[in-house]
């Protein structure tokens, strides 16, 4: 006995030792990938590169106010200047014609390769005459002035088209040289960062050297009077940052709290130092294991899996409360534990089982944040089981007596006592009446019920994401919500299939299906096209001789075009252009933000903007025309619908696993109970608490998400210790000991209501749907366990 | 997206002739014809605008409508050889030409104002805003004036020689804009037959 009195805390110790080492070097991630699937399909798998990698997830949008137009573009202008500077960011837009120059240059060195108007039949004499008359109408137009200095150099216009090509969106208004808002009362800027979305800490360093650069700007460049210089940002790695800051403040805040409100129950109760530190272990130990298995079993530990920390606590300290109170009930600590151990430890260990087998149910669920949450659980209550079953007997320091609680337990008896007597039939006719009464309401809320939509799930503001669509209209940002995709093994192969699928999609352009669509084979057109396009050139003296024919007729002398006769013999003769060649103008950021490459795949993207009438696009009609031009590289990706069918399929695959779950757990209980009618006493007030909590939630408008789904698992996990008390209890037939039971399970309830009753005061959604879900469930189910017992 | 890093480029085309409306003046001064231009409201004239270029053989024409709404709004539609559509309106150009719609900031084109405010401030009767832009020269009388505008700004000059404007009363009937390198285009104006 001495030896294992010992050796069992000495072992403990060592397990939280080599525990806290495991959780001290685990790798912590707190980017999206908590919500993305494990194994996903290929079209999630193009879904999830967009939101960690895309373009659009390295954007940050900024609105300055600095109380008038002069200041505001003053500002925008030096705010930019440092920026452009600054490695971090791979582009920063304002309006100012920073790279106009080069850009012009480049397009016009290469208008051979980027055109694609340039075909054999163009610079045939009948082509030839054809595009340069259009050219001549051309100079009639307001545009003439610029075209009138290109005319010898370029006569078929290749210029002009190239830009028609690309001028597609609308740019902000511009003024004082910058961009701003409709009602000129912002300056708008779009930023784009080198590191991917999904790199928080990369995209909170951003954040802080934009602020920084707009202060430095703000100093020098004093306001007049007393207006402040404001600086509003927005974009997904914005949000990311606010979310995990906000996520983070709430987890700390609320467990502080709740921390402080438990420990201070828990001394009302005990009295007792000594029992408050040993009734802290069990939560500790569990705490730490949970996070020390899930860092080994899935490498990384999710912020998430942190914030669910808190739901341990709520069950885990039951374990102590329980052993506290009923040790109490024997003056020697010996015999105490002795009893104890007969008496409630198998009630406890089967409770922490069935709890086990609860969680165990998200285990296989392919949403890794549901996962990592069921390990964690599991691993934290099994570990906390242990510990109050062999380590804290062993810790008890001898003459070790906690506050008689047993007055508690017998008010409490006393107030059961008037629905006690009701007895039978009129007990099981009001909680059917409850029954009904919820399943009628949650019927009637049916089509409601649940919210399949992953926004449900953001920690974003209404006001934050209103604020960010406002300011993306100002910009012609629209957040892109479909693009085709195509993918290759080569960058050539990409830009390839994206020059097949760009001819289907102009079509569907030219049609007013789609209003167009970005590709990077406008800035970078593949080897192939570019060579094609190279020898449709003819050679000096054929050009002559078409061109001679071509002008015959045309107010503009051959003689006066040997200019073109020139650029077109420099352009016969000119390399390819490459990735590199595009360095320096502003075509490499537009070419870099529609390609995605990855380990051995590149990805073009081609972001589809909806016609000016249609606010969204037909998928179905762009998809059926990528099929019938049997393109099988392309995929059209809608990136709002992909993200809420991949949330309901993680809702969807969870509601599974939670029934799976309450069979296993229903097999569990009747293979440890051996009777079917003690397992339905167990389940019965169990299953009327989640009816009762989901119709509640019903009833005030609240849709339900993942989390409250976990919310009803944490319930049945936290209510089933409860029951099986009471049907121990029932076994005694010892009021004494009944009074006792029930001032634990009371004091143990306080404690869970408290903790889980602060969530939902949080700011943070998921927090809130598990507060709200598991503080008022886990009181009805104490409650419905109470009055379904037998006295 | 980056599409919009393209708009400068499209817009730096612009630079083109502008548009002219009607107006009138009396006794040889100036003011007066300003004043009389400054009471029209609005206006709309038929335009023929021929352009002569040293590259090409046969002078360039195209026509079309120009509508004037006081104080800042001019409107150029032409029609042929090419639809197109040039808005001027609250300092701001707006070109729609097939299918495509520019928008230029002329703070930040200012090489187009000659062009464009040379019009503009002559219909609007606004000297002041002519005089920041141009040395002035009257000749005539109210009932038939040539004003010349020379661009005051040097690095206009280099684009603009000279902006002629012939007119009786408050009404425009000839612009001509001689530009640096001897080009130049020439727009007569008709007030339309049918009103």
């Amino acid at each position: 006995m001495n030896w294992r009195r010992a050796s069992i805390p000495a072992l403990w110790f060592c397990c939280v030792v080599l525990a806290s080492i495991v959780v001290a070097r685990a790798r912590y991630i707190t980017d999206l990938s908590a919500f993305l699937p494990a194994r996903p399909t290929p079209a999630q798998q193009l879904l999830v590169d967009q939101l960690r990698d895309g373009p659009a997830s390295r954007l940050i949008l900024a609105a300055i106010e600095a109380g008038g137009a002069d200041r505001n573009a003053r500002l925008s202008i030096l705010t930019a200047g440092r920026l452009r500077l600054d490695p971090q960011f791979s582009s920063v837009n304002n309006g100012e014609p920073v790279s106009a120059q080069n850009d012009r240059q480049f397009l016009f060195q290469h208008r051979y390769l980027l055109s694609d108007a340039v075909t054999a039949e163009r610079f045939s004499a009948p082509g030839l005459r054809a595009a340069i008359q259009d050219t001549i109408e051309d100079l009639a137009s307001s545009a003439g002035l610029l075209l009138k200095s290109l005319l010898a150099n370029d006569p078929t216009g290749e210029m002009l088209h190239i830009l028609d090509q690309w001028e597609r969106n609308p740019s902000p208004a511009t003024e004082n040289g910058v961009w701003v808002s409709p009602g000129r009362s912002r300056a708008l800027m779009v930023v784009q960062t080198a590191a991917s979305g999904s790199d928080t800490d990369a995209q909170e360093r951003a954040i802080a050297a934009i602020r920084a650069a707009f202060a430095a700007a703000a100093r020098e460049a004093p306001a007049a009077g007393a207006t402040a210089a404001q600086l509003k940002l927005s974009g997904p790695g914005v949000f990311a940052v606010g979310a995990r800051a906000k996520i983070e403040r709430a987890a700390i805040r609320l467990s502080i709290v709740s921390s402080i409100l438990v420990v201070t129950l828990l001394f009302a109760v005990y009295r007792s130092l000594p029992a408050l530190a040993l009734g802290m272990m069990p939560v500790a130990s569990g705490a730490v294991m949970g996070i020390a298995a899930v860092a080994l079993g899935f490498g990384a530990v999710h912020g998430i899996t942190l914030g669910f920390g808190i739901t341990l606590i709520g069950e885990s300290v039951d374990y102590s409360i329980y052993f506290f109170v009923s040790s109490r009930s024997v003056r020697q600590n010996e015999a105490a534990s002795a009893g104890w151990q007969r008496t409630w430890w198998p009630t406890i260990r089967l409770g922490m089982l069935t709890s086990v087998c609860g969680f165990a149910s998200l285990l296989p669920s392919g949403f890794p944040g549901l996962a990592q949450l069921g390990a964690y659980s599991i691993s934290g209550l099994i570990t906390a089981a242990l510990v109050t079953r062999y380590v804290l007997p062993a810790l008890l320091p001898s003459g070790f007596i906690i506050h008689d609680v047993s007055p508690l337990g017998t008010r409490v008896v006393r107030l059961l006592q008037p629905v006690r007597r009701l007895r039978g039939i009129v007990t099981a006719a009001l909680g059917l009446a409850l029954v009904v009464l919820a399943l009628w309401v949650l019927q009637r809320h049916q089509n409601t019920l649940w919210n399949r939509e992953l926004s449900a799930l953001s920690p974003i503001s209404a006001a934050d994401q209103d604020f960010d669509a406002k300011l993306r209209k100002d910009l012609g940002a629209a957040d892109v919500r479909d693009l085709v995709v195509v993918s290759g093994a080569t960058l050539e192969s990409a830009l390839a299939g994206a020059e097949r699928a760009g001819r289907v999609l102009a079509a569907l352009a030219d049609s007013g299906a789609i209003g167009g669509f970005d590709s990077p084979a406008n800035y970078l057109p593949s080897l192939a096209t570019q060579r094609a396009r190279r020898d449709s050139l003819p050679d000096a003296p054929q050009l002559r001789d078409s061109l001679r024919q071509a002008t015959a007729a045309l107010s503009i002398g051959s003689e006066r075009l040997q200019p073109f006769l020139n650029d077109v013999e420099a352009a016969r003769r000119a390399a390819p252009i490459t990735v590199q060649d595009l360095q320096g103008t502003s075509l490499r950021t537009g070419f870099d933000a529609l390609i995605l490459h990855q380990k051995d795949r590149w990805n073009a993207l081609l972001p589809l903007h909806a016609s000016g009438a249609a606010q969204s696009i037909d998928t179905a009609r762009v998809s059926a025309a990528l099929t019938r031009a049997h393109l099988d590289e392309a995929r059209l990706l809608d990136l709002k619908y992909e993200s809420d069918a991949l949330y309901a399929s993680y809702l969807g695959e969870a509601i599974h696993l939670s029934l799976a779950g309450l069979a296993a757990l229903t097999l569990l209980l009747l293979a440890a109970l051996r009777s079917v009618l003690r397992v339905a006493r167990v389940l019965a007030p169990l299953l009327l608490a989640v009816i009762v909590v989901a119709a509640g939630l019903a009833l005030s408008g609240v849709q339900l998400t993942i989390l409250h789904l976990v919310g009803m698992l944490l319930i049945v996990a936290v209510g089933s210790n409860y029951a099986l008390f009471f049907d121990r209890q029932a076994l005694l037939h010892d009021a004494g000991s009944e009074s006792l039971t029930l001032a634990s399970l009371v004091i143990a309830n306080a404690s869970t209501v408290i903790g889980f009753g602060l969530l939902s005061f949080s700011q943070v959604p998921v927090l809130v749907a598990l507060g709200v879900t598991v503080a008022p469930g886990a009181f009805l189910a104490l409650l419905f366990a109470a009055l379904l017992s037998r006295a | 997206m980056k599409r919009r890093y393209f708009g400068f480029l499209a817009l730096a085309c612009l630079c083109a002739a502008a548009a002219p409306a009607a107006a009138s003046d009396a006794a040889g001064d100036l003011d007066e014809v300003m004043g009389l231009l400054a009471m029209r409201r609005q206006g709309r004239v038929e335009f023929v605008e021929q352009q002569f270029l040293a590259i090409l053989k046969r002078p360039i024409e195209s026509s079309g409508e120009l509508r004037y709404e006081a104080p800042d709004r001019l409107e150029k539609r032409t029609l042929l050889p090419r639809p197109e559509n040039l808005l001027l309106a609250a300092g701001e150009l707006t070109l729609e030409r097939g299918g495509h719609r520019h928008v230029v900031d002329l703070h930040r084109y200012p090489q187009i104002l000659p062009f464009v405010e040379s019009i503009r401030a002559t219909l609007a009767g606004d000297r002041r805003a002519l005089e920041q832009l141009f040395h002035l020269e009257f000749a005539g009388s109210v009932s038939r004036w040539t004003l010349t505008l020379v661009p005051l700004d040097r690095q206009l000059t280099g684009i603009v020689k000279q902006v002629q404007i012939d007119g009786a009363r408050d009404q425009l009937l000839r612009v001509e804009i001689r530009q640096a390198d001897g080009d130049r285009s020439l727009m007569t104006l008709r007030t339309p037959a049918v009103p």
